[in-house]
C-alpha cells in the first residue's frame, strides 16, 4: 500500500516538477556559478573562474548606478501615481453610480494590452500628438516631444505605466472596499463624520490589507519594468531611462559580458526580494483586525 | 435634485473613463489617415475609413501567421499548467510528509526571482538539453511551451494548493473505499470541483502567455514561429516612422485582447482579484 501510494505521488507530481526544475531551479542555481565566472557567450571560448571580480566590476560600473538610480526614481514615482489613481477610481466605481459598472470595464482595459504594445501606442502619443497639441494651444512648454528630453522621458514612462497598471490596483481596492460592511460606514455618516474622515478613520484603515497587495504589485512590476521602456524609450535618450531589468539584458546579450551580467542579475534578485519583502512586513504591521 | 446631481456624476465618470482610453481612440483614428492628414491633425477623426493600412500592415505583421502562433502556444501552456498543476498541488495537499512539504516550499519560494535572473542561465541549460539529449528545445513551440509552464507553476500550484485545502476530504475517502483509483478519483471528483479557481488560473495564464515578448524574443529565431508581440516588435523596428500604418498594425494586434475581454470580461475581472488577493 505504502509503495503504491507513492508511486501515485510521483506520477501526480514528477512531470511538473522535473519542468519546473529544469526551468527554474537548475538555472537559478547555475545562474549563482556563472556570476563568478567571465565569459563572453560563444561556447568555444572558455569560462575562466574569477572570484567575486564581477560583483568588483559592478561597483565602479557608472552606467549600473544610474540605471540603479532611474529604476529608484520611476518606482517610487510609480507607487505613488498608480495607487492614488487606482484608488481614486476604485471609489468611484463604487459609489453606486449608473455608470459604474461601465467605468470600471475602460479602466481596467488598458491592463489586457501587453507593454510592448502599450508603449508604442505611447510612444505615437508622445512623439506625434504631443507636438500636435503643443502646435494648436500653444502650451508647447508641456505639449513637446517627452521623449527626447532626459528628464521627462522618465515621466512619461510613469504615465504609461499608471496607465497600465492604475485599473489593475483598481479591481483589488474594489475587492477590498466591498468586504467593507455598509453600517459602519452608515453610522459614522449620521454621527456626523465628514466624508473625508470616513475615508481617512474608517476605509483606509480597513483597507489596509488591500494596501499590502497593491504596493506589493507596483513595487515588483515597476521594479522589473522591461517590455514598456523597450518599446517606449529603449533606454534612451542617453540611458537616462534605461532601468535594472535593461542594463542587465544589455550587459548579457548586447555587450556578451555573460559573467558581470549574471553577477548584475543576481543582485537584481536579491534587491527585488529585499524590497518586497520589507514592504509586506510594513504594511502588513499596520493592518487591522476588525 | 439629489437625482439630477446622481445624474450628472454618472456622465461625468463616464466621460472621465473614455478620456483615460483617448491612447485608444488616437490609435484607432490615425490608423485610417493618409500620412498627409495625420500630420496634419493626429486627433480629428479620419476623413475616409479606408482599410489600406490595415491591408499592408498585415501583410508585413504576417498577421494571421503570427496570431495563429499566439493562440497556439498561448492555450497549450494553458492546458499543460492546469493538468500539471492541479495534480501536483492535489497530491501535495493530501500528502503530509517531508518531502510534500519540501516540494511545495520549492515552488513558493522561487516566486520571486525576476526573469532576467533566470533568463541567461536558462538558455545554457535548453542549449545544453539541445546539444546533448538532442531534444529541441531552442526555436521550437514546443520548447517555448515547456519553459511557458515552468515559469507558470508556481503560481499555479500555489492557488490550487489554497483552494484544495479548503475542499473536504470525505468526499475523496468514501471513492477509495468504493475501489476508486487515485487517478479515478482526482479526474471524477476532485478536478470538477476546482472550476472556480481553474477558470482564474486560466485567465492569467492566458494573459501573460498572450503578453509575453521577452521569452519569445529569446527563445524563438525563426521569421515563421514568430508570436503577436515578437512580431509587433520587428515590424516597428522595420517601419518605425510611417505612423499611419504602425498604428494599424497595433489596432490589429489589440482586437483579439478586446474580443477576449468582451467575451470572458466577468472571469477576467474575478480571476484578477481572486489571482492578487491570494
Amino acid at each position: 500500500m505504502k509503495r503504491k501510494d507513492r508511486l501515485w505521488f510521483g506520477l501526480f507530481t514528477m512531470p511538473l516538477f522535473l519542468i519546473f526544475t529544469t526551468v527554474v531551479i537548475i538555472p537559478f542555481i547555475i545562474g549563482i556559478a556563472y556570476s563568478f565566472i567571465s565569459w563572453d557567450g560563444i561556447p568555444a571560448n572558455p569560462k575562466v573562474f574569477v572570484g567575486l571580480d564581477n560583483y568588483v566590476t559592478i561597483f565602479h560600473d557608472q552606467r549600473f548606478f544610474t540605471s540603479a538610480g532611474n529604476t529608484i526614481k520611476f518606482t517610487l514615482l510609480a507607487l505613488i501615481s498608480v495607487n492614488l489613481l487606482g484608488l481614486t477610481f476604485s471609489l468611484l466605481v463604487t459609489s453606486g453610480l449608473r455608470t459604474s459598472k461601465l467605468a470600471r470595464t475602460l479602466f481596467f482595459m488598458p491592463n489586457l494590452i501587453g507593454g510592448l504594445i502599450l508603449g508604442y501606442i505611447w510612444k505615437f502619443i508622445f512623439t506625434d500628438a504631443f507636438k500636435f497639441l503643443g502646435g494648436q494651444t500653444g502650451l508647447d512648454g508641456i505639449f513637446f516631444n517627452w521623449l527626447i528630453n532626459p528628464n521627462f522621458a522618465l515621466y512619461a514612462l510613469v504615465i504609461v505605466f499608471t496607465w497600465q497598471m492604475a485599473g489593475y490596483t483598481m479591481i483589488i481596492y474594489i475587492a477590498g472596499l466591498q468586504g467593507i460592511p455598509d453600517e459602519l460606514l452608515e453610522a459614522a455618516k449620521v454621527d456626523g463624520a465628514s466624508l473625508w474622515h470616513r475615508l481617512t478613520k474608517i476605509t483606509f484603515p480597513l483597507l489596509m490589507p488591500s494596501f499590502t497587495i497593491c504596493f506589493f504589485m507596483t513595487l515588483s512590476g515597476a521594479f522589473k519594468i522591461y517590455d514598456v521602456n523597450l518599446s517606449l524609450t529603449n533606454g534612451g535618450p542617453v540611458h537616462s531611462t534605461e532601468m535594472f531589468a535593461m542594463n542587465i539584458f544589455n550587459e548579457i546579450f548586447g555587450y556578451g559580458h555573460y559573467g558581470i551580467g549574471q553577477a548584475k542579475a543576481i543582485l537584481f534578485f536579491l534587491i527585488v526580494a529585499l524590497v518586497t519583502l520589507t514592504q509586506v512586513v510594513i504594511t502588513k504591521k499596520k493592518e487591522v483586525q476588525m | 435634485m439629489r437625482r439630477t446631481s446622481k445624474a450628472i456624476a454618472s456622465i461625468l465618470l463616464a466621460l472621465l473613463a473614455l478620456i483615460f482610453l483617448s491612447p485608444i481612440y488616437i490609435m484607432l483614428v490615425n490608423s485610417f489617415k493618409t500620412r498627409a492628414e495625420l500630420y496634419n491633425n493626429a486627433l480629428a477623426l479620419p476623413e475616409s475609413f479606408s482599410l489600406q493600412y490595415f491591408e499592408s500592415a498585415m501583410k508585413k505583421m504576417n498577421f494571421l501567421t503570427v496570431l495563429g502562433n499566439s493562440t497556439f502556444v498561448t492555450v497549450l501552456t494553458v492546458i499543460f499548467v492546469v493538468i500539471l498543476s492541479s495534480m501536483t498541488a492535489w497530491m501535495l495537499v493530501r500528502t503530509d510528509n517531508k518531502l510534500s512539504k519540501l516540494m511545495f516550499m520549492a515552488f513558493i519560494s522561487t516566486m520571486l526571482i525576476p526573469f532576467q535572473t533566470l533568463m541567461m542561465p536558462l538558455m545554457q541549460v535548453m542549449d545544453w538539453i539541445r546539444t546533448n539529449l538532442h531534444i529541441p528545445m531552442l526555436n521550437t513551440h514546443g520548447g517555448l511551451i515547456f519553459m511557458n509552464v515552468g515559469f507558470h507553476a508556481s503560481i499555479a500550484v500555489f492557488l490550487y494548493h489554497g483552494f484544495i485545502k479548503s475542499i473536504p476530504i470525505a468526499l475523496e475517502e468514501a471513492a477509495t473505499l468504493d475501489g476508486c483509483s487515485k487517478f479515478g478519483v482526482f479526474w471524477r471528483i476532485v478536478f470538477p470541483m476546482l472550476k472556480t479557481i481553474t477558470i482564474t488560473v486560466a485567465i492569467l495564464d492566458v494573459i501573460s502567455t498572450w503578453n509575453d515578448y521577452l521569452l519569445p524574443s529569446l527563445t524563438l529565431s525563426d521569421k515563421g514561429l514568430r508570436t503577436i508581440q515578437l512580431s509587433t516588435f520587428y515590424f516597428f523596428g522595420e517601419f518605425t516612422i510611417v505612423w499611419n500604418q504602425a498604428m494599424a498594425g497595433l489596432t490589429l494586434t489589440i482586437i483579439p485582447v478586446v474580443i477576449f475581454y468582451a467575451v470572458a470580461q466577468k472571469y477576467i475581472i474575478k480571476g484578477i482579484a481572486e489571482g492578487a488577493v491570494k
